[in-house]
């Protein structure tokens, strides 16, 4: 039954999740969302029509340009303070996607360096990565990063270095479990056998081979950072005003919501937007890395 | 499987106490909470003097131990706001955090299990494309938003439910939905992907093989299998939920821990802050345990060695 | 002669792919009559389980069956509703896996896995079910029964699970058992023991018993009948004693030299070997499947080759046995 398969091209398997990605659905239509939206995000000075930080009260809770006193002037309309909704949006998306990077970045890095070393060594050393990260998955994550922020005070920097220090969870385990399997392959064994230093082994033998699982997870944990800063915003313990983060936006358009709905819609929705492109993109490549995970 | 319950009972010990210690640290390291209590047109004597009358001033590891010893034996402390026990005022607020986390694990378990289950049944069918879209959607939907947009659409639009307070259940049900929903597509993916796990594996075909009927292979030789890490995901989520009561509670004004909490944060009240820390990790905790046993019953791989 | 109490006609099973249809089995046909021994051996992925897991209807569920006739004790098994289907599995034909390890339910004692069978389809309630269930264990030589039946899988070898298999397979007194390479999977020493009891009980019981193995050793002590299976045909088919003394098909000549037998084999002389790998099964078979690989192929063997009937149930296809019959 092996037959036909061994008249199959010779193709890398990296050349090969390469091709299957380019047809992934979840993969094309999360990247070019995601896409759209960091250009948006990073030249979002270059194209937000207002200043977003531009207060004009004579131009307050103007409907967007679908509403019955909507005009092109502000496309999504303006809030209490009269600031163009639009603009405001785009430089939303810029903290939210920094604050995803960042934290991506920083969890990235303690929870890798903590899974690799757990499932690389194994024993003690597995054992301590294991029970620190039952212990951090104990800690109620929302109010000690809250408390944290209120304590140290609120700022974008304070609210990137908690959540980084706080979400590395499941990098941890997902790099512990990834980094055990390809730890028991043979080229692992005979570069131990070659007396290759640890150092090496890890930077040049483990490391590439759990890249993708490494990718899969980053993508998820910046959605989670993402939505976990909105709700920190949202509950006024996070960035603060006047900067436009998309919580903050939900949060102060909350006293109007029943007469002006469209003013948590929109910032919502954007976040919705956001975080389902990230998803999109997470899962689209998990399914590219294991094909034989769905179907 | 008295040895497996001592270290699963040890572990969930050394757990909690290294909680309440980097919970305690985190949040002085993190300031000056005299400071934060204070305000900001407090005088350098006026933060002085909370930091005196607090306790503040002494060393970190011995206010640590001071509160855990009153801690152990049941006493939080007494709210800066309140000035009452901080355990009185958990213990009056935890049966609505409880009532509405029960609730919404409810809620998630009853919609993604059977929904798990029917995709697995029938991958790449219709209902396995709609949990799909269900589970990837629900995961980006900010719970604080998906919340108000059931306060405006039930509540304010279609006027089906009242949108804030305690008084029926009525009251609980939006908030248990907007809190148990995010649960669902984590719930739903793990049992789809258990279940058609278990359901090709050679046990099932000797089931088929013994002539057992459809319900009997699929309830009792596939579920019980397939929930073994569902349930372990349920705890983790109800761990999750009560964190995240703090968000659903301040939007539907429930008096539970988690409004507790926010306006506590707000006051400065950190006596109630760090007590409320302390015991959701310890409900976290003992629900870990719970749900470890629950697996040992479940499968005797764990329970008879 | 009475109806055979399985009898299969031209049974084939398809498996949809990407690259094409996988005809996995390609017009298998076989009877086995009550309490006789047919043994269907052949190389790994020819097709032999996906034949007996067919005749159960325990086919995964992107596999396609069809067949002219599958009948059991003359009763038409093709078209019939899983319900009818599972009334007769596990009652009057039972079957055994190759797996041993995992094939029993981790999370069930071995008693109630075993009593299930029987309650599944007597209505004789709990006790009995627990009273058969110790005597078939006693039986397939487990001792202790009583307290094995507390057991759970995990706690028994796989030499012992394979036992409770076979005693599962007992439990409702079936008329015919599908053993699909049941011994595979174990020790030396445990094959010996478990292929000693599949004897033993067949005998004592005088049920009907379907083999599937690769292992000619153990056809030699067990077979009534042989059928040969290669890429998804039978290619020879006749008693124990006329493929062993006269094998006509050169592929059946290839295994019997792939095994020493003793008298036959001089001591270092070097074992045979069949060169090649088998043809993909994605398509029609535009010829004889063995061509490729065979030692004698002509050019008459680039067409599909028709089963030659050289005798009563003797059957070989191969374009030399039809002109040495001639």
């Amino acid at each position: 039954m092996s037959a036909p398969d061994l008249l199959q091209p010779v193709v890398s398997p990296r050349a090969r999740a390469w091709r299957r990605a380019l047809r992934h659905g979840g993969v094309l239509f999360g990247g070019a969302i995601l896409l759209a939206i960091a250009l948006v995000a990073v030249f979002a000075p270059l194209i937000a029509p207002y200043d977003p930080y531009a207060q004009d009260l004579s131009q307050r809770l103007i409907d967007p340009v679908w509403g019955p006193k909507g005009s092109w002037a502000h496309p999504l309309g303006t809030d209490q303070l009269g600031r163009d909704y639009l603009s405001r949006i785009f430089y939303g998306a810029r903290i939210s996607l920094l604050i995803g990077l960042s934290t991506m970045c920083v969890s990235g890095l303690i929870g890798t360096v903590m899974g690799v070393a757990a499932g690389y060594f194994g024993g003690r050393v597995d054992d301590v990565v294991n029970f620190v990260v039952v212990t951090r998955l104990s800690m109620p994550v929302i109010l000690i990063a809250l408390a944290v922020v209120a304590v140290a005070g609120s700022s974008l920097t304070v609210v990137m270095a908690v959540l980084g220090c706080l979400l590395w969870d499941r990098f941890a385990v997902v790099m512990r479990a990834a980094t055990r399997q390809v730890r028991d392959l043979e080229y692992v064994t005979a570069a131990e056998a070659l007396g290759m230093p640890v150092r090496r082994i890890v930077i040049s033998e483990i490391l590439p081979n759990v890249l993708g699982a490494l990718i899969v997870v980053a993508t998820l944990e910046m959605a989670h950072a993402i939505l976990l800063e909105a709700a920190l915003s949202f509950l006024g313990l996070g960035v603060q005003p006047p900067t436009p983060s998309l919580g903050l936006m939900v949060s102060e358009g909350r006293q109007v919501m029943f007469f002006k709905p469209w003013l948590i819609a929109i910032p919502g929705a954007a976040l919705f937007l956001l975080v389902l492109s990230i998803n999109l993109l997470g899962d689209g490549l998990r399914d590219v890395m294991a094909p034989e995970g769905r179907s | 499987m008295l040895g497996f319950l001592v270290r699963r009972l040890a572990l969930a010990v050394l757990v909690a106490f290294t909680v309440s210690a980097v919970s305690f640290v985190l949040l002085r390291a993190s300031g000056d909470v005299a400071v934060a209590i204070a305000g900001e047109s407090a005088t350098e004597a006026d933060i002085a003097a909370i930091r005196h009358q607090y306790g503040l001033d002494r060393p970190l590891a011995i206010q640590y131990f001071d509160w855990l010893g009153n801690a152990l034996s049941g006493d939080l402390g007494r709210s800066i706001f309140f000035n009452t026990p901080v355990s009185d005022l958990i213990s009056e607020r935890l049966p609505v955090t409880v009532a509405v986390g029960a609730l919404a694990l409810l809620f998630a378990v009853t919609l993604s299990v059977p929904l798990g289950v029917a995709a697995a049944l029938r991958p790449n069918s219709p209902i396995d494309h709609l949990a799909m879209w269900l589970a990837v959607l629900g995961q980006a939907m900010p719970s604080f938003w998906f919340a108000l947009l059931l306060v405006l659409v039930l509540g304010v639009w279609w006027r089906l439910l009242p949108i804030s307070g305690t008084g029926t259940f009525a009251h609980y049900i939006m908030p248990a939905i907007a809190l148990g929903y995010y649960a669902t597509p984590a719930i739903m993916r793990l049992t789809r992907a258990g279940m058609i796990e278990v359901l090709q594996s050679d046990y099932i075909r000797t089931a088929r093989a013994k002539g057992l009927g459809t319900g009997r292979i699929l309830f009792k030789h596939a579920l019980r299998n397939a929930a073994i890490p569902v349930v372990a995901l349920a705890a983790v989520q109800f761990g999750f939920m009560l964190s995240g009561s703090i968000v659903i509670e301040s939007i539907f004004a429930l008096p539970g821990v988690g409004h507790l909490a926010w306006i506590s944060l707000q006051r400065s009240d950190f006596t109630v802050v760090q007590g409320i820390v302390l015991m959701l990790a310890v409900i976290y905790i003992c629900l870990a345990v719970v749900a470890d046993l629950f697996n040992a019953w479940l499968d005797p791989r764990i329970r008879v060695s | 002669m009475t109806a055979p109490l399985l009898e299969v006609r031209d049974l084939r099973v398809e498996i949809p792919l990407e690259k094409g249809v996988l005809n996995a089995v390609r017009g298998v046909s076989f009877e086995v009559a009550r309490g006789e021994t047919l043994c269907i051996v052949g190389e790994s992925g020819c097709g032999k389980s996906l034949t007996s897991l067919a005749v159960m209807g325990l086919l995964p569920k992107r596999a396609r069956r069809t067949a002219a006739a599958l009948r059991f004790d003359r009763q038409e098994m093709a078209g019939l509703p899983e319900r009818k289907m599972a009334r007769l599995r596990g009652d009057r034909m039972a079957m055994i896996f190759q797996e041993p390890m995992t094939s029993l339910n981790p999370a069930y004692t071995i008693g109630d896995q075993l009593e299930e069978v029987f309650l599944a389809h007597r209505g004789e309630g709990r006790r009995a079910a627990r009273a058969r269930a110790a005597d078939l264990l006693e039986r397939v030589g487990i001792t202790g029964a009583e307290r094995r039946m507390r057991q759970y899988p995990h706690q028994l070898s796989g030499g012992l699970r394979q036992r409770v298999m076979i005693a599962m397979a007992l439990m409702c007194g079936p008329d015919l058992i599908i053993a699909d390479e049941p011994t595979t999977a174990l020790d030396v020493t445990i094959q010996a023991q478990i292929l000693h009891l599949l004897i033993e009980l067949k005998r004592e019981i005088g049920l009907a018993l379907v083999l599937i193995t690769h292992d000619l050793g153990v056809v030699a002590r067990i077979a009534d009948r042989v059928a040969v299976m290669y890429a998804g045909e039978i290619v020879e088919t006749g008693t124990a004693a006329e493929i062993f003394a006269e094998p006509h098909h050169p592929y059946t000549r290839g295994l019997l030299a792939c095994v020493p037998a003793p008298g036959v084999t001089k001591p270092g002389e070097p074992l045979g070997t069949i060169p090649g790998i088998v043809p993909s099964l994605i398509g029609e078979m535009a010829e004889c499947g063995f061509r490729e690989r065979c030692p004698l192929a002509l050019a008459e063997c680039a067409r599909p080759v028709p089963l030659h009937e050289l005798g009563p149930r003797r059957a070989c296809r191969c374009v030399l046995a039809a002109e040495a019959a001639a």
